[in-house]
């Protein structure tokens, strides 16, 4: 089984143990992830803050890229890629004006026949009805599933899961071994694109998300998003100094619970990786 | 301005709004959701609420003072003000719309220097090598906001876990990325 990948230039940086996380568990699942020869950037916020054409001509030379390359379907881990890419299809979709003026001036060549799938939506298509008997070590703790903005919002375009309180990644967590405690900051924005320029608005806002989860008794919080992971992890020095005591709950990505509960190894998931000593 | 301004009564720059982005400002009945939703509400100049509704006077001393709100800037577009309107107005594409033309009318308010330069440095990045290069992300947003020792600490730690690149990745196409910049920049630059 082969699916087309786009990994998003944070999971070949910044956030590569997601990177390594997906690829192992896809390995171990005997699926294929074959990336998009050549991909560029998505163009992230910057370029929907600054540039509207920006914003739309950089995510359709990707999709173009993999309608080229003969993929159906891609996975995309990155929550930001995800709706970027998400979003682009269904401007270009609704306004065949719009789409013309993209692809023409750009020279690419987009039917926008390419599926577009989050982490969550490959796990639950390929992973999940052979997970059960892989489960060699549950993870039997206590998790705060923290989904953030782009995986869910806005739910008008993405359509997935429930915008205000999801289930997806606690359904997953729970056929882990875990246990998802209810909390309030479930889609809460951890501050996301200011992590450099505002750094003191990241620290209150992923603050009260580590400060809740703490408080209501979580081991671990689970994240499905580059930006989230970095504003958790990286960043804990201002949280904690935003908070006023130090906090050291881990920060895993779902597709690193899930390998520790398969059993794979702890350096190929990239948990050594982490700015918060993954303890669990 | 399109006919669907006229019919909806609006001018200036919420009937600009409405033919750029279908976003009915007219239709915000002030419940002020958005601003209760919003993470960011209470370090803008305008919560979004009222944002809206100094678009809905269609003075045009209100509308000047949009574009150079700290608002604008500030908003993450994480899309909660979106997700819980009553109405169903797409706050977070109005402010897409309403940031691009900030810059293009050179009214960005001044304490956005730091988040407008960062996305610039961003952009320049791609544009360059077509991926996003951190490492030169850091130094061009540094060299641009002057901001030498910010986050100094972060890069060493970085490294040593593995998460820096020192080469940028370099993708074969930089030309075609060099032309869709130059395509998009020409009708409005960053």
């Amino acid at each position: 089984m082969t699916l087309g990948f786009y990994p998003g230039c944070s999971l070949k940086g910044s956030s590569r143990e997601y990177a390594e996380s997906v690829l192992a568990l896809a390995k171990a699942f005997d699926i294929n992830l074959e990336e998009i020869n050549d991909w560029n950037c998505c163009g992230a916020t910057a370029a929907h803050n600054m540039n509207k054409e920006l914003s739309l001509a950089l995510p359709t030379r990707i999709l173009s890229l993999a309608e080229k390359q003969g993929l159906k379907e891609i996975v995309v881990p990155c929550a930001a890629c995800y709706s970027r890419l998400t979003v682009t299809k269904h401007e270009l979709a609704e306004d065949s004006a719009l789409c013309s003026a993209v692809t023409e001036s750009n020279g690419l060549e987009y039917t926008g026949s390419v599926s577009v799938l989050n982490v969550v939506q490959f796990l639950d298509k390929y992973i999940t009805p052979n997970l059960e008997g892989k489960v060699v070590k549950p993870f039997d703790h206590k998790v705060a599933c923290y989904y953030g903005c782009l995986l869910v919002r806005p739910h008008e375009i993405l359509k997935f899961d429930r915008e205000e309180d999801p289930q997806s990644l606690d359904t997953l967590m729970l056929k882990s071994g875990a246990t998802p405690i209810d909390w309030a900051f479930k889609t809460e924005c951890c501050g996301a694109g200011l992590s450099v320029s505002r750094t003191s608005s990241v620290g209150r806002l992923s603050g009260k998300i580590i400060g809740d989860a703490k408080d209501r008794g979580a081991e671990t919080v689970i994240v499905a998003c580059p930006m989230c992971h970095s504003n958790l992890d990286m960043r804990r020095d201002a949280i904690n100094s935003y908070l006023g005591e130090k906090i050291d709950i881990p920060v895993l990505y779902i597709t690193q619970a899930i390998g520790l509960a398969i059993g794979l190894d702890r350096k190929e998931l990239g948990l050594q990786r982490h700015f918060v000593k993954v303890t669990v | 301005m399109s006919s669907d301004a006229h019919h909806s009564g609006i001018s200036g720059l919420g009937g600009e709004v409405l033919e750029h982005t279908e976003v009915k400002v007219s239709h915000c009945y002030q419940c002020g959701k958005c601003s209760a939703g919003c993470p960011l509400s209470e370090e803008m100049d305008y919560p979004p609420s009222v944002i809206m509704r100094m678009l809905q006077t269609g003075n045009p001393a209100l509308e000047d003072k949009v574009l150079r709100s700290f608002s604008i800037w500030v908003c993450l577009t994480c899309e909660m003000c979106f997700a819980r309107c009553p109405m169903s107005i797409d706050i977070p594409k109005m402010m897409d719309f309403l940031r691009e033309k900030s810059l293009k009318e050179k009214k960005a308010n001044p304490r956005a220097k730091e988040i407008i330069a960062f996305h610039k440095s961003f952009l320049d990045s791609i544009n360059y090598t077509g991926r996003l290069y951190e490492i030169g992300l850091f130094v061009d947003y540094k060299t641009r906001t002057l901001k030498i020792m910010d986050d100094l600490a972060l890069a060493p730690k970085m490294l040593r876990r593995g998460k820096l690149n020192i080469i940028p990745e370099l993708i074969k196409d930089r030309s075609g990325i060099a032309e869709i910049f130059r395509k998009a920049n020409k009708k409005n630059k960053y």
